[in-house]
Order: structure tokens, then sequence, then C-alpha cells
């Protein structure tokens, strides 16, 4: 899988407050209407201005805070193809994957928003086109890259009728 | 074996140890109502609507309880009817925040516990594995009565030395959180061990477990002694109680050391919960609202330790005094015991059992500029309805000396 977009940059501990504000609590059971909002703490042109194909690009500790899977959800309706960090926090980092968002973690500290971007996720390797330069990006644990091969969780337990990942 | 590996093989009937990836089995699994709504859209459309242990999958009305918003009645509405169809178990509105009852009926030594929200990891002070998961996670976990793990590796945290007056475990997290920074323990599991820890009440505990989350642990893990006994038998659950302790030989991949008789109040400061100060680098700073109350610090003894210092003064002019009993039991004790009342006359002002204004659902949300302390867990920007805001947390009784002081204030002023 090869994705190809442009980086919107942000900073270190970008948190799921930023990505799905509190104020738009009554709005998760209509993901269309609170991915307006998506990131909006953090950048409020992004939404608006975000093309399908973009990379979301944070620092260290991405996605820290509650559990609301609405936010990497929000991300992905927003049409980004993949989120790369340096590291993520934990329950995001799940949450993606089981909703089908690819995350990396790459060393993102030079890429700058506009910059174009090729991930290739499974060769492990992200390539800034527009600065020419290649990183290492960090291989998902197996269980993990089997989950967002196949579309996410529910596809993968819909397709193996259970969760059997002890076997690999 | 650590406690995480201990807990984690009895679940996968297996021996396993860090870094190995294992399907395990869950005791008990819960969602609230802004995670489970979208948890249980997950399994309408994997057409499972369905439970695999319906006495011990909860549903909680916390969140946003009493709705503000159709929208969210009509998300009230939806975890009703689920419960209705699956026959779990629902926690309505008024009956408090998802964490205390789970550890008031729910969680016992040697379970998983895996929860649609962070602070699950708070049942962790009882000896059960508990850690939070996105919907989708929760909601497999559910239906099948499984998750998957890969088992952390751990942390272990020494705690020794006795706290000195005005100082409480609230202090301790908010120091251990700001050494270890707010990604230290990523994918890691914290234990808590050593005197201080052996001596300590459940409530403390609980407030140890509840933050190890914001140092990015997926899960903070006591052993099950003595005094995990005794609260299961006051709860009327004694019979679940049983034993568990690390093995001596256990390897850790860290051991962080802390004297309590060190400490001092402690502060975080916007916009991150790593961001931790003494009282004394920050007392002075102006403070519109309080907010008493949360899975972290909701508890009777946490509105004991308030009202000891707010009994026959008043809450400041310039400063409201917002009080959340974490629970409908919690509410009625410290009614019993006069809390309420002191704080209430005081000038505070009390809401339902619930998560109150934490999250910036419903309540006691911020105005452009104005700052708020707070006994809960986190402080992120916007978090409690106003990105323009400030959000400082700090132990409950610094809250009641900064109610009383409308400004950041030192706790210890007020011993007599
Ligand atoms: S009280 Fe706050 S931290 Fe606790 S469950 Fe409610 S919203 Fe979350």
């Amino acid at each position: 899988m090869i994705l190809r977009g442009h980086a919107w940059k942000f900073g270190d501990s970008i948190s799921t407050d930023h990505i799905a504000p509190g104020r738009y609590f009554h709005l998760r059971s209509d993901l269309p209407a609170l991915a307006k909002h998506v990131l909006e703490d953090a950048d409020p042109e992004f939404a608006s201005r975000v093309q399908p194909g973009d990379f979301v690009v944070g620092g260290k500790n991405f996605g820290l805070g509650s559990s609301r899977e609405h936010a990497p959800t929000i991300i992905k309706l927003a049409g980004v193809s993949a989120c790369l960090a340096e590291s993520f926090a934990r329950i995001f980092f799940r949450n993606a994957i089981n909703v089908g968002l690819p995350a990396a973690i790459v060393d993102t500290r030079r890429i700058v928003t506009g910059d174009l971007l090729e991930l290739d996720l499974g060769g492990g390797s992200l390539h800034n086109l527009t600065q020419g330069y290649r990183l290492e990006v960090t291989k998902l644990p197996p269980t993990m890259l089997r989950i967002l091969e196949e579309g996410g969780l529910l596809p993968f337990v819909a397709k193996h009728g259970g969760l059997e990942v002890g076997a690999q | 074996m650590t406690l995480a590996e201990k807990i984690l093989s009895k679940a996968a009937g297996k021996e396993v140890g860090a870094g190995d990836v294992t399907v395990v089995a869950v005791d008990v699994a819960m969602i609230q109502d802004g995670t489970g709504p979208l948890a249980v859209r997950q399994l309408e459309k994997a057409g499972m609507v369905r439970v695999a242990n319906p006495n011990k999958t909860v549903l909680f009305l916390d969140h946003a309880a009493p709705s503000p918003r159709k929208e969210l009645s009509n998300d009230h509405r939806a975890l009703r009817e689920f419960a209705g169809k699956t026959g779990c178990r629902l926690s309505e509105v008024g009956e408090g925040v998802c964490h205390q009852l789970i550890v008031e009926k729910y969680a016992a030594p040697g379970q998983v516990i895996i929860g649609a929200d962070s602070h699950t990891c708070t049942a962790g002070a009882l000896g059960a594995f508990a850690t939070g998961m996105g919907s989708t996670d929760v909601a497999v976990g559910m239906a099948l009565g499984q998750t998957w793990f890969r088992v952390p590796e751990t942390f272990r945290v020494l705690v020794r030395g006795s706290f000195p007056p005005g100082v409480h475990p609230k202090d301790l997290i908010l120091h251990l959180i700001g050494l270890l920074g707010a990604d230290g323990a990523t994918y890691k599991a914290l234990e808590f061990d050593g005197p201080t820890i052996r001596e300590m009440q459940m409530p403390g505990r609980f407030t140890l477990a509840n933050m190890a989350v914001e140092a990015g642990a997926k899960a903070g893990i006591f052993p099950s002694d003595g005094i995990t006994r005794s609260y299961l038998e006051q709860a009327g659950r004694g019979g679940e109680w049983l034993p568990l302790e690390a093995d001596p030989d256990a390897a850790y991949e860290r051991t962080v050391e802390i004297d309590v008789s060190d400490l001092e109040p402690t502060v975080s400061l916007p916009h991150t919960v790593d961001n931790t100060r003494t009282i004394g680098e920050v007392a002075g700073t102006p403070i519109q609202q309080v907010f008493l109350g949360s899975c972290t610090n909701g508890r009777l003894e946490d509105l004991a330790v308030a009202a000891a210092i707010l009994r026959g003064r008043k809450v400041h002019p310039g400063t409201r005094l917002l009080v959340v009993p974490a629970s409908r039991k919690v509410f009625l004790e410290a009614m019993d015991s006069g809390h309420l009342r002191t704080l209430v006359e005081a000038g505070g002002m009390v809401l339902a059992p619930g998560c109150g204004p934490c999250v910036g659902v419903h309540e006691g949300i911020l105005g452009d500029g104005e700052s708020s302390l707070n006994t809960s867990n986190r402080n992120f920007q916007g978090r409690m309805g106003n990105p323009e805001g400030f959000i400082y947390l700090g132990s409950p009784a610094l809250a009641a000396a900064t109610a009383v002081g409308g400004v950041l204030t030192d706790p210890r002023d007020f011993l007599e």
C-alpha cells in the first residue's frame, strides 16, 4: 500500500481534545458533522482546507488522552490517508489501526506543512518528495498490520470468526 | 512474573511474558455515553448484537448526565435500548462515574477489565489488569468475551516514607507523572509497591491507578493484600478477594523510587499533566473556578479533606466551587457525614454524581481566559469546553484552600 499526499504539520502532544473537542460531544453520533471540527483546537483552518490523501503529521505522543475512537475516525473521514508521528499515545494508535487509518512511527522533525510525502507502510519507508530524502518507518507489529490490511478490526473479526492472533 | 504477567497468563490460559501477543478472556467490559453509542453501532454494523457476559458488561450514562441536549438524550436512549436487548447492565443518569462504580460493584483482584474510557486503569488498584480501549475494541470484547493484548513490560514504582501534613496521594501521582513525562510509560504497566503503598487505603490507591494513563501507561496495578480484602468485604464482596503478589524475581524494565516525606503539594499547569510545579512556585495564580470531584478525587475521603478546610470559612467571592460526588453512594455518605452541608454552607454547589465539568460537555464550562483548579486528571487545552480556558490540577486539599483563597493556595496554610 503506497500512499501519497501533502503534509499538515502539528506539534507535540496533540490530544484527543484537540482532535475531537468535548464541546462537540453531541455530534458523536453524527460523525460527518463531527469531522467538520476535526483538529479544530490545534488548527481551526485544517478541516476546511484538508485535501483527500493528505497526511496528518504530528510530533511526540500524538493522540494522547481519551479513548474516543471518534478521533482517528474523523481524521479518516476528513480524507486523510495516514497519520505520521514520532510517537503515538497507545490507545489512539490501536484505535487508528482498528478503524483502518494507517498510523506510522517515523522521525517527523524535518517535515513541514505542504511537503509532498510518499508512504510505503509495508516496505517501511517514507519519501519526502519535496525535500528529497527518505526515512525508515517503524514496522507495525504483525497483528496490527494484519488488522490494518484487512480494513480494520470488524472486517478482521468477520473474516476470521474471532481474534486468533496468538497463533502467529 | 510481574502482576501484569500473572493476570494476563491466567486470562490467556497459558504462561505469557512481556512482549508476547495473546488473546485473553475478559472478565468485565464497559462503555459509557461518550464511547458507547459508537460501540453499539459497530456491533449492529457487524451483525453481532450480543454480549458474551451480560452480568459483567456495563453501560454507563455518566459523561452527559443529566443530558444537556437532545442529541445526547437520544444517545442515552440508544444505550438503554441496547441494554434491554442484550440483558447487560445499565448504570443510569445520577448513579455516578463509571470508574467509581466499577470499583464499588464489579472489579476484583486477578480480573481482566476493558473499558471504552481511558481511565479504566482505575480498577488496577484492586489488583486487576484494567485498561482503556476504543469503542470497536470494547465492542468486540463485549461480543466475544475476549480481546487481544501485547503483554506490557512493567515499571515498578516503589514508594516509601510518610506523607507530610497537607500532602496526599494526588500530589504523589502528579509528581510521578512530572518525573516520567506524559509519554514516559507508553505501552508499559506501572506496578505500585513499597511500604507507603502497603499502608495506603483504597481511595489513595484508586487515585494513583486512575492517573497511570497520564504517563501513557496501559495499566497501573497494585498487589492485592489485606487492605484490598477489607475494601471488598465492606462492599459485601469479600468472596471475590484473592491474594496477588508479584514474584520476588519478577523482571522490571525500570524501577522508580519515591520518598513521599520530601513531597510538597503539587500542581499541573496548563495544558499538560506532566507540566508540574510545587505549590510554592505557583501560589497566587488567580482561579475563577474550583472543581472538586471526578473519578480521580470525587470520593468520600476527598470531600472530607476539603470539608475540613472549608468548615467555618467561605469560598472567595471571585471563585465558584463545584462539588461532584463520584457516585450515589458517595453522595449519600457525604450527606450523612455532613460534608456536603459544610461545603454548601461555605458557598459551594453540589452537582449530580457523574463526570460533571471534567470533560466540557454540560456543566462548569469556562469563559475565555478563565482558570479552573480541578481535582480531576487531565488539563488539556479545550477540555472544559473552551480552548481559551486554563486548567490546573491538584489535590482536594489544594482545591479547598484555593476555593478560599481565590488564587492557587498552599493547603498547609490551613493546617491547625
Ligand atoms: S470524571 Fe473525567 S476523567 Fe473520569 S471518566 Fe468522567 S470525564 Fe473521564
